[in-house]
């Protein structure tokens, strides 16, 4: 059964090969049709393979599957291979399914644009670089899937390219993404330096001969790739931006899948941060300071987007506190619960968005629960599970974040809990503000918002959020931390993570008190939503104006780094470019052409001009006999 | 003693250089043809001063040869002479000029 | 080598014919007509055979007054008479700039180099390696005996050349005659029918290069006899 893993990523990349060579054929929805299924049976044939590796005994839950040689150069040999392991189909099992979900959604959303072919045909490019990424069992194969995606996040932020905010923000994603590429690139060289390859398994083998440091600059420069790609300090900006895309880009891209493969590669990477707790403790820190940075301007927003934009990079610090303190297994549930909840609220917030005629600014939304009551309900659940209310899944998943976060520092757990309360409370005001109050955007924008209906969307929009909204609900069922028995993630993980998973064995009472304190802060996150936004809309009508501009750090890099380099091509350009190289190539030929305007005169036709040359020659021929001969 | 080589020799070139500068400087296609012929005989005088010198009849007889090709020259040469002058009249050497650059 | 070991008469004779060379040679250059011109190459060409006795080569002395002075100079006059060749040229300008002054450099030059050459030391060859020159009375023998036994090859091709002058001279001097019904004449080697039987001068090309092969013109064939035949010594 584990042989068909192949088809894993290439049934999704067969849809990408399908719509690009007759995707406008099929047109609008028959191509999204297609696009869908594919990526459906994608994901049933990861539950196959997920069955079967089940089925296998725990200790051998390891199966790599080679298809051919990819590289064989000297000493450097690398495959297109799989690794089927718990890991990898975890996160294959939850990219495809979130992808089948959000591919729905997409059919009813992007019905009305008439690129509709060529949306699919990138959204299934983007699910099979995703999934090699994480099947890979090489890294030179997952930097394969890793610029895939990226190349795809860059196509779908700029699928709208007409709009240069859209053309702009995929530039942008781009260029903070190769900038961590750039790190991976030199972790790579590293890594085959000091072990001889690029498969995992021969990796992992041969730590025991790399010294410390080595060890460290790899976590830290891999490190480094997954802060671009996962839009950490300081490579974030990009993110805010990318929600230039279509909502659907968003929710699958943006929150559910690239950008947790950063946390993916941390926890891939476990035996070598293990050995190298300066890397790994650099990792936990960055992700609590991201985590409480993401937290703090989220509060401020208007859009909604970039309210959950700026949520999706605190949930990420989050992930990758766990990583770094080595509780791997955390990091992980976390990521499947956020995945969940984190792609209902986007996918929420485009049902708003579709029913509003694209309008995204809280401030001229309300009331709107009464409108589009499923939305409403999907939406809600989806706030209190990423606020850690209990029982939905965000508070088992975020609880055992911070069980393991106290354990390790109380430090980071303090800041993990301040950003815990204020997630529930940015979450809450998003809530508060587009579905309850009163219909604000009546007065607003009376004239364009005059023929407005919001309503409930079709089947293909809401049957997705009714999903993600069940998911969200009932998903910390995977791991429950009051009895062993119960975590099933955590041992199925084991094999990956081994003795080197960071995991305190807090007693009943322990974990209990965490439970208590953690619904404690979700709870007044949720009460200062209430208290603040509940009712009124007078209260702080906008949030301080340095939240807002999310700390002036973007507007810092646009005036220190991207200003100046502008500048320096500007003028590399138009002097060096033009005036140097050109002008020397340029003077090449206009020595030739003055020199040959020269020497032309010599041709003067004139037979006895030429007679007098043959004369001139004969001088010279006797003076060198002369010379000679004397 | 007979007259040294030398003098025939610096005869010889003058001869030559005469002819030389001639060619050069006349327009006239005879009058350069005529000139070519004065640098025939000023290769011809140098021959025979060598045969005398090196006591060689070859030199000789090299002048026998260049007397025949002379005139073999001179016919063909006043040849294409004549049917250029029946074509244009007055032609000069410095009419042709086509392969100017 | 002593320069001026030389005999008295030896000496003058030198002395009045190189006067006589050198002055033609001038004439040559310098005259305006070319029937002038003409004549000085003659009073040169006498001047050599003079001095060919001189050097005890008097079978050439005699074929160069024979053959030079008497055919091939009178070759000249009859085309130059011919051709109505003997207006006077414009000799005190050239249009072509600085030809005239770097001429006359180069030429000082050349005279500059080969005297030194002259003065200098003389790469003395084998003495004598295709026969001693004998008495006077032996040179048409001698030069006789060398031209059909060392150089036969020569000889043979040189004969072969003369003839292919006088086809070449003929075919290029002569006129077509007008086609009376027959075509164009059997051409020679140098000359490819035009197909200009009726009117070259509308058909030919303009321009006035030495397009020796197409000048065959559609006058009445004159004279082409007359100019065709050099006189030579033959074997």
């Amino acid at each position: 059964m584990l042989r068909v893993a192949f088809l894993i990523p290439l049934l999704p990349l067969a849809g990408f090969l399908i719509l690009l060579a007759s995707g406008r054929k099929l047109g609008n929805p028959l191509s999204g049709w297609v696009a869908t299924f594919l990526v459906a049976a994608s994901f049933v044939v990861t539950v196959i393979v997920f069955a079967g590796l089940f089925r296998l005994p725990v200790g051998a839950r390891s199966y790599t599957q080679s298809w051919f040689t990819w590289i064989s150069a000297g000493h450097l040999h690398v495959d297109m291979g799989l690794l089927i392991d718990p890991l990898s189909m975890t996160m294959a099992a939850f990219v495809t399914g979130v992808s089948a979900l959000i591919h729905l959604y997409s059919i009813g959303y992007m019905e009305h644009d008439e690129d509709f072919p060529k949306f699919f045909l990138y959204l299934n490019l983007f699910v099979a670089a995703m999934l090699v990424l994480v099947l890979a069992d090489n890294f030179l194969l997952l930097f394969l899937g890793w610029e895939g995606v990226g190349v795809c996040s860059y196509f779908l932020i700029g699928f709208w390219f007409e709009r240069d905010s859209a053309s702009s923000a995929a530039k942008k994603a781009m260029i903070f993404n190769r900038i961590g590429d750039a790190a991976f690139l030199v972790a790579l060289f590293l890594i085959y330096e000091r072990t001889g390859s690029l498969e995992y398994q021969r990796v992992f083998a041969h730590l025991g001969s790399v010294g410390e440091p080595s060890l460290v600059a790899i976590g830290i420069l891999l490190f480094g790739g997954a802060v671009g790609k996962s839009a950490q300090i300081p490579l974030y900006p990009w993110l805010a931006d990318a929600m230039e895309g279509p909502t659907p880009v968003s929710a699958l891209i943006h929150a559910a899948t690239m950008v947790t493969a950063g946390v993916y590669l941390m926890c891939r990477i476990n035996p070598i941060l293990y050995r190298a707790p300066d890397a790994a403790h650099v990792i936990a820190i960055v992700g609590a300071a991201t985590a409480f940075l993401g937290a703090t301007i989220a509060c401020a927003q208007d859009d909604i987007k970039k309210i959950l934009a700026y949520s999706t990079i605190s949930q990420l610090g989050y992930m990758f506190l766990a990583a770094g303190i080595g509780a791997y297994d955390a990091a992980i549930f976390l990521m499947l619960t956020h995945a969940f909840y984190k792609a209902l609220l986007f996918l929420g917030a485009g049902s708003v968005i579709h029913a509003m005629n694209d309008e995204q600014d809280v401030k001229t939304m309300g009331a709107l629960a009464r409108l589009m009551p499923i939305t409403a309900v999907t939406f809600l659940i989806g706030w209190l599970s990423i606020g850690g209310v209990p029982v939905l899944s965000g508070f088992w998943s975020k609880g055992d974040v911070l069980l393991n976060a106290f354990a390790f520092s109380p430090a980071l757990w303090a800041v993990g809990a301040v950003t815990a309360v204020l997630t529930a409370y940015y979450m809450g005001r998003a809530y508060l503000l587009v579905f309850r109050g009163e219909q604000r955007w009546v007065e607003a924008k009376p004239k364009a918002k005059a023929g407005l209906h919001p309503h409930d969307p079709s089947w293909v929009m809401s049957a997705p959020l009714v999903v993600l909204g069940a998911l969200s609900a009932v998903g910390g069922l995977i791991n429950l931390p009051i009895h062993p028995d119960f975590d099933f993630l955590e041992r199925w993980l084991n094999p990956v993570f081994a003795t080197r998973l960071f995991s305190h064995q807090w007693s009943l009472g322990g974990v209990w008190t965490f439970a208590l304190v953690d619904a404690a802060l979700a709870l007044a996150g949720v009460g200062l939503a209430l208290a603040l936004w509940g009712r009124t809309y007078e209260r702080p009508a906008v949030g301080p104006v340095f939240l807002r501009r999310a700390w002036y750090i973007d507007w810092a890099y646009d005036r220190l780094i991207a200003r100046p380099s502008t500048e320096v091509a500007i003028e590399t350009s138009s002097v060096v470019e033009a005036k140097g190289i050109d002008g020397t190539v340029n003077g090449f030929a206009w020595v030739v052409r003055a020199t040959g305007r020269r020497l032309r005169s010599v041709q003067s036709g004139y037979v006895r001009n030429y007679a007098l040359g043959l004369a001139a020659g004969l001088v010279l021929i006797l003076a060198y006999v002369l010379t000679r001969a004397s | 003693m007979t007259t040294a080589a030398s003098w025939y020799l610096t005869l010889a070139a003058v001869l030559f250089t005469i002819g030389a500068i001639g060619l050069l400087v006349r327009r006239n296609v005879l009058v350069m043809f005529m000139c070519v012929e004065l640098m025939l005989n000023a290769a011809n005088l140098t021959f025979v001063t060598f045969a005398r010198r090196l006591n060689d009849i070859a030199g000789q007889t090299a002048v026998f040869f260049v007397l025949v090709v002379a005139a073999a020259e001179v016919v063909v040469g006043l040849g294409i002479i004549v049917s250029i002058y029946r074509r244009r009249p007055g032609a000069t050497a410095d009419d042709i000029h086509r392969l100017k650059g | 080598m002593t320069l001026l070991a030389a005999t008295i008469p030896d000496a003058v004779t030198f002395v009045i014919a190189a006067a006589i060379c050198v002055l033609g040679a001038l004439g040559v250059v310098l005259s305006r007509n070319p029937v002038h011109s003409a004549l000085m190459l003659v009073m040169t060409l006498f001047g050599v055979a003079v001095l060919f006795v001189e050097e005890d080569a008097q079978f050439l002395a005699a074929v160069q007054v024979i053959v030079y002075a008497g055919a091939i100079v009178v070759l000249f006059l009859f085309v130059i008479m011919l051709l109505g060749v003997d207006q006077k040229e414009a000799i005190e300008r050239d249009p072509l700039p600085a030809q005239r002054p770097v001429a006359i450099c180069v030429g000082i030059l050349v005279l500059a180099e080969v005297l030194l050459l002259a003065r200098g030391h003389w790469p003395t060859g084998a003495r004598s390696v295709s026969g001693a020159i004998g008495s006077p009375a032996d040179n048409v023998g001698l030069i006789g005996r060398s031209v059909f036994t060392t150089y036969l090859l020569a000889f043979e091709v040189t004969s072969a050349l003369l003839v292919v002058a006088v086809i070449g001279a003929v075919v290029l001097a002569r006129r077509p005659r007008p086609a009376l019904g027959g075509s164009a004449p059997a051409t020679g080697p140098a000359v490819e029918p035009d197909g200009d039987d009726e009117d070259p001068d509308d058909t030919e090309p303009d321009g006035g290069e030495a397009g020796t092969a197409e000048t065959v013109s559609s006058a009445a064939a004159q004279a082409e006899d007359e100019l065709a035949s050099p006189e030579v010594p033959g074997p």
